[in-house]
């Protein structure tokens, strides 16, 4: 039987080498994985069902976290929005939820995630424009009024900042009378991948880890249903990673966490079911999917054999996936509807637990409600036409995938070993290993397209056919003036000498090793700005600064 | 003679990899260039310019604040009679934007998906828009 499949193989083979048009000698991943032109189960020797696989909901994970997947209910179509002021992203939540989206995904502008109010000189020109200006409760009230918070999950993307825009959402859903414990949502809150890729990074490493690990920690005991952490690849990808790079430093980072939680004295299975993941879904449709097959595999034996979480749960790596927006396209701009159909379908194929999808226009400005319905459209279709809900884990078994897979896994494994040997996550933020790998591979990219070994439709093949003229979604100098002016009135309004002793109290807590939710809620709720929060932290934390390379 | 430019990211948000990538890629082909980092203001951008006697700022903005501080550098610039210094500029720009910072004096904006070579020959043209 082997003999004869090993002949019929050869037989295949030199008809495959003979053919015409001549086969191309060499083929790899957009990360550079050598591809066979055909696997077999010749391929797949030694390779075992039940240790590499085994079923849905079930250890390593390979094939998806929970028994019944998408037959079970579908990924949670989650875009992320936020533009302007806080009652205009108000009423596109509302539109939203209105078209069918269960989960909300904030997204803030510039100088909120940088921690700085709206009338700060080094906002000027930002605010409102890559997302919605907050500066302090009331802003965040006027976000979420009529929207109930116990019947919707919220996604926020922030990262410095993110304990104090936590306290807020806390402090809105109290006043609605929603208490902590039936909130459900996750605050992104990787401060890891801001050091290496996102750079959005304000006290150094290790008072930022704190502050983590204190969110950490609050979730852990007051709320169950808190995601504390998006760990997140996508920002790393974005920055010019490869697909394995992603993959290894995400995870790394997510060992980071977990040993700076257990040292704060949490014990792996408080707080390890509640740490979520972020990854991106890029272009090269197979490695994707083997991407997020593998980060499963990984995390579940990681979890349990380096941890020794016990929980099942603490095994679990679910993630949400955002679609490349690197991938997009200034030229012919239509054509990022479909670059973003394939890698939601990558993500979905992959297992994803919740997705957003880009819209095509967004490689020019924030999405048109036109441009962001039709990315939501995507989604749907993508679930309720296409039949990609109706078997598990499909592609699981395919010679092809499940190579691919474990090449995934040991690529990342090599850097798990170089990481240690470096001397650990921080160390190789403060050395620069992350941003000169990434930096070298964003180049390598760029070159690969500058000699066209690589093809991207519109840029460098096919370029009749350029769009016309595209609408793009303005931010009018209105929305700061209208920002200021509020942030104005409400330090004239408020108790400033109740912010000023409830700021104090949060120093004296920072010098300490104190929680710090309870003196940020304390702040949040006296309306203490986000600014003036964090210019209070500085003072004690001192801020950061990046070894320059490129 | 050799081209020297400066590079930087100009306000807030943190997307460097193309300005690593663009400063880079000059640096191959032999331009001199300083690149200044993340979070740079008008007034660090015109400061560090002048003292490093560049011929050329190249700006990365992908926040929106582009038609604020970018005209605030080519104003600083005339304020401080360095006009002979060439500013051009990449990221996330409208092309309604690119125009009108074209009018106001910026010589070349630089979209998604120029090529490099595209802009390695601006340099070496002297700073000549295509």
């Amino acid at each position: 039987m082997a003999l004869r499949r090993k002949t019929a193989y050869e037989e295949w083979a030199a008809r495959y080498r003979g053919g015409k048009p001549a086969p191309k000698d060499s083929a790899e991943t957009m990360s550079g994985l050598p591809l066979q032109p055909l696997y077999t189960p010749d391929d797949m020797e030694g390779w075992n069902y039940d240790e590499k696989l085994g079923y849905p909901g079930e250890f390593p994970y390979t094939r998806g976290v929970y028994p019944s997947m998408y037959r079970g209910q579908p990924w949670t179509i989650r875009q992320f929005a936020g533009y302007g002021t806080a009652q205009e992203t108000n009423r596109r939540y509302k539109f939203l939820l209105a078209q069918g989206q269960a989960g909300l995904s904030v997204a803030f502008d510039m100088p909120t995630l940088m921690g700085y109010d709206s009338d700060d000189p080094l906002g000027e020109g930002e605010v409102g424009h890559c997302g919605v200006a907050i500066d302090s409760l009331e802003d965040m009230e006027t976000l979420f009024e009529g929207i109930r918070l116990d019947q919707i999950t919220t996604s926020m993307t922030i990262n410095s900042p993110a304990a104090i825009l936590y306290a807020m959402y806390i402090a809105v859903a109290e006043k609605e009378g929603v208490s902590p414990e039936k909130l459900g949502g996750t605050l992104q809150n990787d401060i890891l991948k801001e050091y290496i890729a996102q750079k959005e990074y304000i006290f150094p490493p290790e008072p930022s880890m704190r502050l983590v690990v204190d969110t950490i920690v609050f979730a852990a005991r007051h709320m169950p249903r808190w995601n504390a952490v998006s760990i997140s690849g996508y920002h790393i990808r974005e920055a010019g990673s490869t697909a394995t790079q992603e993959l290894a430093f995400t995870l790394a980072d997510g060992m980071a966490y977990v040993e700076a939680s257990i040292k704060a004295g949490l014990t792996v299975d408080e707080f390890a079911p509640r740490l979520s993941f972020f990854f991106d879904s890029h272009i090269d449709f197979f490695e994707e999917i083997a991407k997020f097959r593998a980060a499963r595999r990984l995390w579940a034996r990681i979890m349990r054999d380096k941890y020794g979480a016990r929980d099942p749960k603490s095994w679990m790596l679910r993630f949400h996936t955002q679609t490349a927006g690197v991938s997009l396209t200034r030229q012919q701009v239509e054509n990022n509807v479909t670059r973003t159909a394939y890698e939601a379908m990558a993500a979905v194929l992959g297992g994803t637990n919740s997705l957003h999808t880009n819209s095509m226009d967004e490689v020019l400005s924030l999405p048109t409600e036109r441009a962001a319905q039709i990315a939501l459209r995507t989604q749907q279709v993508l679930a309720h036409e296409t039949g990609v809900t109706n078997t598990i884990d499909p592609l699981g078994g395919s010679y092809f995938i499940e190579q691919l897979t474990d090449e995934m896994e040991r690529g990342a494994q090599r850097y798990f070993d170089e990481i240690d040997a470096l001397g650990g996550v921080l160390r190789c933020i403060e050395n620069g290993f992350f941003q000169r790998e990434i930096a070298d591979a964003a180049f390598e990219f760029e070159r690969k397209l500058e000699a066209n070994e690589r093809i991207i439709v519109g840029v460098n093949a096919y370029k009749d056919g350029e769009s016309g003229d595209v609408p793009t979604l303005r931010i009018g100098p209105e929305t700061e003036k209208g920002q200021v002016r509020r942030l104005k009135a409400l330090r004239a309004r408020r108790d400033n000498t109740s912010v000023s002793n409830r700021l104090e109290e949060l120093q004296t807590a920072a010098r300490g090793t104190d929680n710090l939710m309870p003196p940020l809620l304390a702040c949040v709720k006296a309306y203490a700005t986000e600014g003036e929060i964090m210019a209070a932290l500085k003072e004690v934390f001192g801020v950061y600064r990046e070894p320059i390379l490129f | 003679m050799t081209a020297r430019v400066l590079t930087a990211k100009v306000g807030l948000d943190g997307h460097d990899r193309g300005v690593k990538v663009v400063s880079r890629a000059l640096r191959d082909a032999g331009v001199e260039v300083i690149y200044a980092g993340l979070r740079q203001t008008p007034e660090m951008v015109v400061e560090a310019a002048i003292q490093e006697d560049v011929d050329a700022i190249g700006v990365s903005l992908h926040s929106g604040a582009h038609m604020t501080l970018i005209p605030r550098i080519l104003e600083l610039l005339k304020q401080r009679n360095a006009t002979d210094i060439v500013v051009f500029g990449g990221g996330i720009i409208p092309p309604d934007d690119a125009k009108e910072l074209k009018k106001l004096g910026v010589v070349e904006i630089f979209g998604p998906g120029t090529s490099l070579q595209s802009i390695i020959d601006f340099v070496n043209s002297g700073f000549k828009a295509a």
